[in-house]
């Protein structure tokens, strides 16, 4: 049986698509069977991250609704073979999406993948709802910043009051995935540093990911930034992340935090 | 010119508004406290006055360590000219 992941945050724009993909693509590399599903009926973008936006034919509505098979909507990554991507209608209205439909396509995908990896639309409502129904473990997606950090204490709320294990009275796993960090601003005083949101949030700590120009660079050429530049920083950020949600323990480095005497006196600033 | 040198930190700034903000946010739990105390004043002082809900305000200043509720509300002429705000910290 597969573990089904949310990637949610409340706030748009903090990364949730960029991470689905980077962490999902991280998993597969590692021999992982894993499907990322795009949730943001009406807005997909996952197909796009991923590079693989020309081949959409049959999306998730059309699976829920009956009107296509699963094999038909997956779409087999073409770098990493054990990548699946299930993608979002981009027409439809979003009550096409039944919590019926999704339970059930949910629990076949959990059948065939290890991984099932939700990424969520921004907001509240019923699409990001949804898309953590049947999770077992969340990723809230955070930037420093004291909107993004508002919202993702709103989505922690949501998540041990909305989804399935929550009713059941079970503990759903939530991570922090705290992204576009910039260690220097946080040294400085100028950004809420890793432990401010840690006691904030009191939520564990799944990884830190810097803020870096790479990421742009790999969503512009459509790869996951794990297979595009698997040795920049944020790629390696990713990669202990993935590990960590695999259960291993992996130290925690701040990227870029600690900069040199040399740089320091150069006044460089960390790529 | 290097402002950046004499400029307060921000982080700090950030941290305590977050600390303030979110400890109200999670005792509401999604509730609209303000709504639901108009109401229930309204419903409440309604019994024995004639009032015009729009003329009922609650206001809340959350601080680190206490907050205010303001709460102000006006009675017409009619029913003895009674203008009351009653603040107290929460």
């Amino acid at each position: 049986m597969g573990k089904v992941v949310v990637v949610t945050s409340g706030k748009g724009g903090v990364g949730k698509t960029t991470s689905t993909a980077a962490l999902g693509a991280e998993l597969a590399r590692s021999g992982q069977k894993v499907v990322v599903i795009d949730f943001d009926v009406g807005l997909r973008n996952l197909d796009l991250v991923m590079g693989a936006e020309r081949r959409v034919v049959f999306d998730f509505v059309n699976v829920v609704q009956g009107a296509a098979k699963l094999t038909q909507a997956l779409i087999r990554d073409k770098r990493v073979e054990t990548l699946f991507l299930l993608p979002a209608s981009q027409t439809r209205d979003k009550e096409a999406l039944t919590e019926d439909g999704v339970a059930r396509v949910i629990r076949e995908l959990r059948q065939k993948f290890d991984w099932v990896i939700c990424d969520s639309p921004a907001g509240i409502e019923r699409g990001a709802t949804l898309a953590m129904r049947h999770a077992d473990t969340a990723i809230v997606v955070t930037n420093p910043e004291v909107s993004s950090v508002r919202d993702s204490d709103r989505m922690i709320g949501l998540l041990d009051a909305k989804t399935e294990k929550a009713e059941k009275g079970e503990r759903i796993e939530k991570h922090l995935l705290l992204t576009r960090y910039d260690a220097g601003r946080a040294s400085r005083g100028e950004m809420l540093n890793v432990e401010d949101v840690l006691e904030i949030l009191s939520t564990s700590l799944l990884g830190i990911i810097p803020e870096s120009e790479e990421v742009l660079r790999a969503s512009n050429f459509g790869c996951p930034i794990t297979i595009s530049n698997p040795a920049s920083g944020p790629a390696r950020a990713y990669a202990d992340a993935a590990r960590r949600l695999k259960g291993e323990t992996v130290a925690m480095n701040i990227p870029n935090g600690r900069r040199g005497i040399l740089n320091k006196l150069f006044g460089r600033r960390a790529a | 010119m290097r402002l950046g040198f004499f400029r307060r930190r921000s982080a700090p700034v950030a941290r305590e508004r977050l600390q303030i903000l979110l400890e109200f946010e999670r005792r509401a739990d999604g509730t609209d406290l303000l709504a639901l105390l108009r109401d229930e004043i309204i419903t409440v002082i309604g019994k024995h006055v004639t009032l015009e809900p729009d003329k009922v305000q609650v206001k809340i200043d959350r601080g680190k360590n206490v907050s205010m509720l303001e709460v102000d509300v006006e009675v017409p002429n009619s029913d003895g000219a009674l203008h009351a705000t009653l603040i107290r910290a929460m």
